[in-house]
């Protein structure tokens, strides 16, 4: 079983990689394709995958990942179990900023069936920023294809004077014990 | 002149959809042409049903009329009763010749030994299914028209479709009448449900696209590689695990259309196993239901793995529904001598 490494291969220059893991396929699908209608001034390489590990046949041709996207579906208890298995196969360094939660669903109280305070132990956890948003809506779709698109560029190190690391402190809550 | 029949014409016929009023009137062939033509069809429903029943008055319509409309307007939508599957059983062998004629006569005179007020009709379909109305009296009061029992027969085949009047009393009276009617020895409920007679006749006449293993899956690979031609920045990292779950689900429900079921109830009678020593009773059975309910059950069924919402190979418990035909179940423990067993009637 392989653990996705960071810094494992040499970075191709202008061009970054975005991995997204999530349950829900036809969401991931929308938010990728999304990612791509967005302008920017780099290659981008979008990654799906189900779950962690990723195939090891395919190792040679992946990119080197910039940023994982765990993606949770706040109505599917299935998703969050999902990621968190799905955490084991990732290496420790990748959570200097790296790693998102993205939390799909928002504002359906209604269907509502994993615990945001679930997903907020996850963040602290593993020292990673949590997104919420819904995807199902256009709008909020564009803005989170933006916000991560934003994200990319800083970890795979585009914005020079901001680090992964950096970032993912400022993106801490301040009010953090 | 019967007051009452005119008025259940009239009710029957607001249930109609304004726009298929006239088809169905056209079928029952009870208004002249003529008379048809005299109806504004395109005023509102109110108004259409009041001009029915006043023809209907002048043409002195009885009870049978009022209950053949009846039976064409469930017919055309049986999707508004709930039906069950019943099966019949011989205990002999002997083939006889179905003679409709017997069978509506010898039904009849079975029910009304026992109760004198009921309604009994019937209509013949060309798929070679009879259906039968009936409307329950009580040995005081005359048939309640409103609170009828359906029963859909196909000769040659021991399945019925019954759906039961809300007077569940009359249950028994009818099962026994269907049995003395069509020559069988024994019915019984087959615990499978649902507002679409089609798809339970799909059901229980297998007639549903079912797969077979010896299906081979080769050419269908290849046409599911073809729409999937998306941009080329997106990578689909577990391809084969996709195909893996596409080619598991099409094992269990094959490609077609799945028929249409809106519920399905497990009932669990297990033993609650414990520590011994926390003394917690585990003689008595762990009762508990689960009620999977949906506009198209299996069809969600279907769809849960290759959504991503659940692991591939369902539980047989779930997909088990179509070729056993039943969708309400009671599962027992596993008893040592049949293991096999698991769900029992």
């Amino acid at each position: 079983m392989s653990v996705v490494q960071p810094f494992d291969k040499l970075p191709i220059p202008n061009s970054a990689a975005c991995l997204l893991v999530g349950s829900d396929e036809g969401l991931q699908q929308r938010l990728a394709e999304a990612l791509l209608l967005e302008k920017k001034s780099f290659k981008i390489s979008i990654h799906l995958a189900t779950s962690l590990p990723l195939p090891s046949e395919r190792d040679h041709l992946r990119p080197r990942i910039d940023l994982i996207v765990f993606m949770i579906d706040i109505k599917s208890k299935y998703s969050l179990e999902n990621v968190e298995a799905s955490l084991a196969y990732v290496d420790a360094s990748f959570f200097l900023g790296k790693v998102c939660f993205l939390v799909t669903g928002v504002g359906r109280v209604n269907s509502c069936s994993v615990e945001i305070s679930a997903v907020w132990k996850l963040g602290e956890a593993y020292c990673s920023p949590v997104l919420f948003c819904e995807l199902e809506l256009e709008g909020i779709r564009v803005a989170t294809a933006q916000r991560l698109l934003r994200m990319l560029q800083i970890c795979a190190g585009h914005i020079t004077g901001v680090s992964a690391l950096s970032f993912g402190l400022l993106m801490r809550n301040s009010d953090d014990n | 002149m019967d007051e009452t029949v005119v008025e259940y014409i009239r009710r029957t016929v607001l249930k109609i959809p304004r726009d298929k009023i006239k088809a169905v009137l056209q079928e029952w062939d009870f208004l002249s042409e003529k008379q048809l033509q005299t109806i504004k069809f395109n005023q509102i429903k109110d108004n259409i049903s009041y001009d029915v029943a006043q023809l209907c008055e002048e043409n002195s319509a009885d009870i049978k009329q009022a209950a053949i409309l009846d039976i064409i307007y469930n017919y055309t939508y049986p999707n508004k009763r709930l039906w069950s599957v019943y099966q019949m059983r011989k205990t002999g062998g002997g083939t006889e010749t179905f003679d409709l004629q017997v069978l509506k006569k010898k039904f009849k005179r079975q029910l009304r030994s026992v109760l004198k007020n009921v309604t009994i009709n019937f209509r013949e379909y060309e798929d070679s299914a009879i259906w039968i109305r009936i409307a329950w009296g009580t040995p005081y009061t005359k048939p309640n028209q409103y609170k009828t029992s359906y029963v859909v027969y196909h000769s040659q085949t021991p399945y019925v479709f019954i759906s039961p009047s809300v007077l569940k009393s009359n249950l028994p009276l009818l099962c026994q009448a269907l049995v003395v009617a069509s020559n069988y020895h024994d019915i019984c409920a087959m615990e499978l449900r649902s507002h679409s007679l089609n798809s339970l006749k799909d059901i229980v006449f297998k007639t549903y696209s079912q797969n077979f293993q010896t299906y081979c899956p080769k050419p269908i690979q290849e046409r599911n590689v073809a729409p999937e031609s998306e941009d080329l920045r997106i990578i689909q990292e577990n391809r084969s695990e996709k195909e893996r779950i596409k080619r598991l689900n099409r094992e269990v429900f094959g490609d077609g259309p799945q028929p249409q079921l809106e519920f399905a109830q497990y009932k669990l009678e297990t033993m609650f196993k414990s520590n011994p020593k926390m003394d917690v009773l585990d003689k008595e059975p762990f009762r508990c239901l689960v009620k999977f309910s949906s506009p198209h059950l299996l069809e969600s069924l279907k769809s849960l793995a290759p959504a991503g919402m659940a692991d591939a190979a369902l539980s047989p418990l779930l997909t088990c529904i179509p070729h056993k035909a039943r969708n309400y179940f009671k599962i027992k423990e596993k008893k040592a001598f049949s293991p096999e067993s698991f769900v029992t009637r």
